[in-house]
Parts: C-alpha cells; sequence; structure tokens
C-alpha cells in the first residue's frame, strides 16, 4: 500500500513539474508580479515527494517484502534504526533523497530570495526544474524504488553490515544537502547570467547558499571519513579511493567558489570566475554520483552495476554541461569593474593565488581518478593510481599554499604594505625552530619535512595569534584557517608519529617489537539480533609503564552471511590505539593489527572547526540583514 | 614599439603558460612513475623481463593453498591456467578466503613468486574483483 502511494506521489511529482513550468514561462513573460501560484505548485511538488520517501520508509519499517527494494536492502532482524537509514542505503532510496533535496531546496530558496528579482527568480526555478525532471525521469524510468514482487517473499537479504553503523546512515543525507545544495547555486548562476543580473547584492544572496553546500559537504566528507577510520578497519582515515576522490572534488571547488565570491560581493571582480566554478561544482557532484552509481567505480556505493543507469546519467550530465557553456560563452557579458587595478601585493592577488593552487589540487585529483578510467575504455590496460602519486603532487605544493593562506589575510584591499613584520619574522623563526626539534629525531626526509611542519606551525600561529588581536571580527574566517592549520598539522604529525605492528597470534600467545609486547589472552563468543560475535581480549605492555586493554571483535552477520571487523579503538587527547583482528581460514592463527595513531581526534575536531567557521559566517549575515 | 603596459602582458602570458607546462610535465611523469598495473598470473608468465616495479596481481586463492605462520601468509593465486606463489606479511582483509577472488599489491620476486604488499579488501561476498572476472572469462 505505501509503496502503490509512493509510487503514484512520484508521478504527481513530475506533473507538478510540467504545471510550474507552463505557469513560470507565462509569468516570465508578462509584466505582472511574481505569481503566487507557481510557489503553490512547488510546495505541492515537495509534499509530492515526501510522501513518496515516506512510503519508502514505511515500506523499509514494515519489512513489505512485496516491494523489490526493500526485499534487496532489509531484513526482518535488523534494529529499527537500520531499517530507516537503509531507506537511503541503496540506489533507488538514495536518489529519491537526492530527488528529496532538490525539491526542498528550490522551495526554500524561492521563499527566501523574495528581495531579488521576479524574472531571476522564475528563471532559477526553470533551470532548477530542469534537473528536478531529470531525476524525475531517471528514478521512475531505471531506478523505481516501488517495483513490485509477485509471489511476496517471507524474507529480505539484508543490508550489507559494513552499512549498519551510525556514521553511515546519517552520512548520506549530510553529503546530500551539499552535492544538492550545489544546484542551487548552479541554477541560480546560470539564471543570473543569462539575465545579467550579476551584481554584489546577487553575490551576497548566492553566498548563503555556497556556505550551507559547503558546510554540509564539509560534514559529509568527515563522517564518510570517521566511518572508514574504524569500520574498514585500514587503520587510516583517507585513501585516495576514487569514491573519496569524487567527494573531494566539488569540495575543492566550491572552496574556492566561496573565496571568489567574497571578492565578487566585496569589489565585483572575477565574474566569469565565479561563473565558471558554479557549473563545475554542480558539474563534478553530478560526475560523482555518476561514477559511484554507474558501477564504474568499485566500491560500497556501487549498489548495482546497470550500464543503463550510468548511461543515462551521462547523457543527462553532457546536456546540462552543454546547456551551461551555451549560456556562459554567448550570454554573458562581463560585469567586471573595468577601471578597478589592484597592486601586487593585495587582498585580491592572494585569493586568487590560493585559488590557483586550489585548481591545481583539484586537477591533480580529477586526473589521478580519471585516468585510469579512461586507459581501461581505450587500450583495455588496466592500472591504478595510489597515494604516491597524490602525495608526490600535493604535498610539495601545500607549503607555498599554507604561506598565502598566513599571509593573505593580513593584506589589505587593493595595495597594501605588511605591517608589523617583525612580529611575522619572530612567528616564522619559531615554527621553524619548534619543526626543527620535531623532526629532528625521526628519519625522515629533513627539509621537505622541517619546511611543510613550519608551514604548518606558521598558520598555526598566526592564525592563533589573529584570535587575540582581531577577537570578533573576522572571527569565522579566522576560525576556518585556524581549523585548517590544525587539520595539516594532525595530518602531518600523524603520518610523521604512527606505529603499527602486524602479526598473527593465536590464542594464549604474545608477541614483542621495540618496547611494546602484546598478549592474546582469550576470546568470548556472544549472540547478538543479527549477527555473533567474537571478542578477543588482548592486554598491551608498553614498557614504558603503560598498560591497555583492547577487545577488537570480528562479527558474523547471518543476513547477508558476511563476516566484519569491529576496531577496538582507545582514544584519549593525544592518541588512538587501535586494534583489529580477523580469522584466517578458520584456523588457529587470528590475523593482528595493533596501531598507536598520535592526533586522530584532532584531524576529526579541526574539521569541525573548519564547518564552524561556515557556519559562524552564515549567522554573522543573517544579523546583518 | 610596443608599450610597456603590453609587454607586460606578454611576459605574463608567457609566465601562466611556463607555469601551465611545468604543471602538465609533472603531474604527467608522477603518473607514469606511479601507476600500478595489474596482471594475472597467466600475463606474468608471459613477461619478458621481471622488473622492480609495483604491480597487481589477482585471480582465485587455490583452495587448501593457503599456510599461516606467526610472521606471514603463504598462499597461491590461480586463474585455472597458471599459478603464482604469493608471500605476504600484513593485515588480511575478512573475505580472504579460499576459493575466493583476491588482489593482491606487491613485488615480483620472479615468474612463481609474489612479495605482496597489501591485499585490497572488498565489500562483500558476492563481490569479484572485476580485474578477476576478466581474468577468469578470458579462458
Amino acid at each position: 500500500m505505501a509503496s502503490l502511494i509512493g509510487f503514484y506521489s512520484l508521478i504527481f511529482g513530475l506533473f507538478s513539474s510540467s504545471v510550474i513550468i507552463f505557469l513560470s514561462i507565462l509569468n516570465f513573460r508578462n509584466t505582472n508580479s511574481f505569481d503566487k501560484k507557481i510557489l503553490t505548485f512547488t510546495s505541492l511538488q515537495l509534499f509530492f515527494v515526501i510522501v513518496s520517501f515516506l512510503g519508502l520508509i514505511f515500506s523499509f519499517i514494515n519489512s513489505d517484502f512485496s516491494n523489490e527494494t526493500v526485499y534487496n536492502h532489509s531484513h526482518t532482524t535488523k534494529p529499527i534504526f537500520y531499517k530507516i537509514s537503509g531507506t537511503w542505503g541503496n540506489h533507488e532510496g538514495s536518489l529519491l533523497l537526492w530527488l528529496l533535496v532538490l525539491t526542498l531546496f528550490i522551495f526554500v530558496f524561492l521563499i527566501k530570495s523574495k528581495e531579488q528579482s521576479k524574472q531571476y527568480r522564475i528563471l532559477t526555478l526553470l533551470f532548477q526544474q530542469v534537473i528536478i525532471i531529470g531525476f524525475f525521469i531517471f528514478l521512475i524510468k531505471t531506478s523505481n524504488p516501488f517495483n513490485y514482487i509477485f509471489p511476496v517473499p517471507k524474507e529480505g537479504l539484508g543490508l550489507n553490515p559494513i552499512l549498519q553503523d551510525p556514521a553511515l546512515a546519517i552520512h548520506p543525507p549530510i553529503l546530500y544537502l551539499g552535492y544538492v545544495g550545489s544546484s542551487i547555486i548552479f541554477s541560480s548562476t546560470l539564471a543570473a547570467t543569462s539575465l545579467n543580473y550579476i551584481s554584489k547584492k546577487w553575490a551576497a544572496h548566492i553566498k548563503i547558499w555556497v556556505l550551507i553546500s559547503w558546510i554540509f559537504l564539509t560534514l559529509g566528507i568527515l563522517l564518510g571519513s570517521i566511518w572508514a577510520y574504524y569500520e574498514l578497519g585500514w587503520g587510516g582515515f583517507w585513501f585516495w579511493d576514487p569514491v573519496e576522490n569524487v567527494s573531494l572534488m566539488p569540495w575543492l571547488a566550491l572552496t574556492t567558489l566561496l573565496h571568489c565570491i567574497l571578492i565578487l560581493e566585496k569589489k565585483l571582480l572575477f565574474t566569469s570566475w565565479v561563473i565558471i566554478l558554479s557549473i563545475s561544482t554542480f558539474t563534478l557532484s553530478m560526475c560523482g554520483t555518476f561514477l559511484v552509481r554507474s558501477g564504474i567505480l568499485n566500491s560500497v556505493h556501487t549498489f548495482a552495476n546497470d550500464p543503463e543507469r550510468g548511461l543515462y546519467i551521462l547523457i543527462f550530465l553532457f546536456c546540462l554541461i552543454f546547456l551551461s557553456l551555451f549560456i556562459f560563452f554567448f550570454l554573458h557579458k562581463s560585469q567586471d569593474n573595468k577601471d578597478y587595478n589592484f597592486f601586487w601585493l593585495s587582498k585580491e592577488t592572494s585569493i586568487l593565488i590560493n585559488n590557483w593552487f586550489m585548481m591545481y589540487f583539484l586537477s591533480v585529483v580529477l586526473i589521478g581518478t580519471m585516468y585510469p578510467i579512461f586507459l581501461e575504455v581505450i587500450t583495455t590496460e588496466k592500472i591504478s593510481v595510489g597515494p604516491p602519486f597524490y602525495n608526490k603532487l600535493i604535498i610539495p605544493f601545500l607549503i607555498p599554499f599554507l604561506f598565502a593562506m598566513a599571509i593573505g589575510p593580513k593584506l589589505k584591499w587593493i595595495k597594501s604594505n605588511l605591517q608589523d613584520k617583525m612580529n611575522l619574522i619572530i612567528l616564522l623563526i619559531i615554527s621553524f625552530l619548534l619543526s626543527l626539534l620535531i623532526i629532528k629525531n625521526t628519519n625522515l626526509n629533513f627539509l621537505l619535512n622541517t619546511i611543510l611542519v613550519t608551514s604548518g606551525f606558521y598558520l598555526f600561529f598566526i592564525t592563533l595569534r589573529d584570535f587575540f588581536i582581531k577577537g570578533f571580527n573576522k572571527l569565522s574566517q579566522n576560525l576556518a584557517h585556524f581549523g585548517f592549520s590544525l587539520f595539516i598539522l594532525s595530518i602531518l604529525l600523524n603520518n610523521i608519529f604512527s606505529s603499527e605492528i602486524i602479526t598473527n597470534l593465536k590464542i594464549g600467545e604474545k608477541f614483542q617489537k621495540d618496547n611494546i609486547e602484546i598478549n592474546f589472552e582469550g576470546v568470548k563468543k556472544k549472540s547478538i539480533n543479527n549477527y555473533d560475535t567474537i571478542i578477543g581480549k588482548f592486554k598491551i605492555i608498553d614498557f614504558n609503564g603503560s598498560e591497555e586493554v583492547l577487545e577488537p571483535e570480528l562479527r558474523i552477520y547471518n543476513q547477508p552471511n558476511i563476516v566484519t571487523s569491529e576496531a577496538d579503538i582507545k582514544t584519549d587527547l593525544f592518541t588512538d590505539k587501535f586494534m583489529t583482528m580477523n580469522l584466517v581460514q578458520n584456523e588457529d592463527y587470528f590475523n593482528i593489527r595493533y596501531q598507536v595513531k598520535p592526533f586522530m581526534i584532532w584531524i576529526w575536531l579541526s574539521v569541525l572547526l573548519i564547518s564552524l567557521g561556515g557556519l559562524l559566517s552564515l549567522l554573522n549575515r543573517r544579523n546583518e540583514n | 614599439m610596443y608599450g610597456r603596459k603590453v609587454k607586460l602582458r606578454f611576459f605574463f602570458i608567457f609566465l601562466i603558460l611556463l607555469i601551465l607546462s611545468f604543471t602538465v610535465f609533472l603531474i604527467l611523469k608522477s603518473l607514469e612513475e606511479n601507476v600500478v598495473y595489474f596482471q594475472s598470473p597467466t600475463e606474468v608468465k608471459t613477461l619478458a623481463e621481471i622488473d622492480d616495479k609495483k604491480i597487481r596481481i589477482g585471480g582465485m586463492v587455490k583452495s587448501k593453498s593457503v599456510l599461516i605462520e606467526n610472521k606471514e601468509i603463504k598462499f597461491i593465486v590461480t586463474d585455472f591456467k597458471n599459478e603464482i606463489n604469493v608471500i605476504y606479511a600484513g593485515i588480511i582483509p575478512n573475505l580472504f578466503a579460499e576459493g575466493k577472488g583476491v588482489v593482491a599489491e606487491g613485488f615480483l620476486k620472479d615468474k612463481s613468486l609474489f612479495f605482496a604488499t597489501k591485499i585490497l579488501a572488498k565489500h562483500d561476498e558476492n563481490y569479484m574483483p572485476p580485474e578477476v572476472k576478466e581474468a577468469l572469462k578470458e579462458e
């Protein structure tokens, strides 16, 4: 029943799209004010999509296995929380969520943009409807979440156990708010370009949307990363896996856009650049959806390898790119402030330079992700591009990037002389000495690492000092930059000081390396709802005095029958102690990995700080208005 | 002949082009050095020479071939035509088992011995690395 309602709601939602488009075109041509009926139908469309989404959720909660999506991704013994999160833990449901966010955002946009011109609002709505219709058809035609199975199966196939996790339950909705938020930026930029509407006022208004998408995208990536850290048991947080890269690319473009919008808002400069970035952000988001959904990339996100779906998104994507390029080249008239000249040592230059660096990072990630795909299509040769490629190309360029980030905000608009040079130099010397001290005792490449850590510390100290001298003035920017410096420093120190022990042990055996002894004391078995678990008990003795008991788990899920390792992590302020175990081939040996990872928690906290900076900026704007 | 401003602009464009081509060169160079090729046991057998580049091999874990010791694990990867012995010390993914597909990254010692540095994790029991599927299909 719920499935039936859900399906018909989708049809009605698609139908409202055509009504909205018809009304909008009518309203766009005449001289009347904004037609209230458009808003009614937009809210109606949102209502239909919500009903459809709720229909799917109900089918999941009731374990209605006559619905194919539910049958494929749910099971009666699954906890209720994961039944609900299972709704978007599959291809069909997650696309319905895309659609939900698309319609929600355009509705909020219409409400919140009342002070903008009528034509601009309507045109934005039209562009957004094009995207919405594309997704409606995609959903109904190739991935209907409400397909019916007869005879009705007694039991479902279950959700992949590694997706049964709190962080991953909320990861898709948060990430989608970021991804799909960029669709509003895309539509509104196209509308503003066609109408020659780009102005300081427009920049101020669209910046809110940029900030919102940026915050959610940042948090979404963070959640995925935390999940990968404790669930996949590889003991890292970023693997340069193509699936991760496709979320990083829109983030880089969006971050660049955020900085450009600032200049546009203040100085009416770089309009073309802003348009290009808006288009690329959304295109990269779509591209990410295409890559992970088409089955080209193999990962936990690839729910089904259906070439038809991939082809559809690809064609749709090309149409959107073509449309936006057409608008950009033929309708865009530069609004740039022509008489405006800025000196080389100015805030504009520093933002521009950092933009170039961001674009460079973006192209490195883009090439590293796409090249293997193209090569396989063209020559059928199978290759993979791993972390060394990214490390080599990105890390050295972080150094000037960080320095520019430290100095840039100190500069004034147009032309600037560096004030308080003395303090800046003193801080540089302190940072250098500190990193010298840290790197001295390691056997790493001395020069590169020292300079790298120096640049991290430099940004750290400068932003830290700014908290005291600037106070609440520019707090949001300073917080985000401070968070970023903390992020880089944590990653660097984490990389430098991480250590690990990997060994195979039988119950009762011990293993010793350097100062650490691992005692495998025993295992106990338990049976919980939808899985059995084996919990190992390990006593870790550090000869420097500390002692720790870690209890990693091995879960054997009944439906589907999959074994997963649950890491045991002891976190304190400065280090994570991380342990996973695995049973190999049911022999007596357990495969054990013990890692000491310093500053892990600071990596997560710093990303939170960065997004908090964004949030603060958003709230600030509210107060100003 | 040309004004100062024009000269400056030319210089600027030249500089950008220079930086751009340098970047492209850097990326391509790094790509060439860091790319990892995938080979099936049969392809390994037909290699002309063995170099010390990192590669990936894939196939099925031969049944009754897994041998575990304290320090390392040994097993045989087969594509049902040819076999390679693999020696590995490190973390083993949950779904590693005899008779299942596997992808290992590491270095060839000779045509029948492979030192793995990483065994790739897979995500569910039905999943077969596409490379393995391909390698198995070719027979």
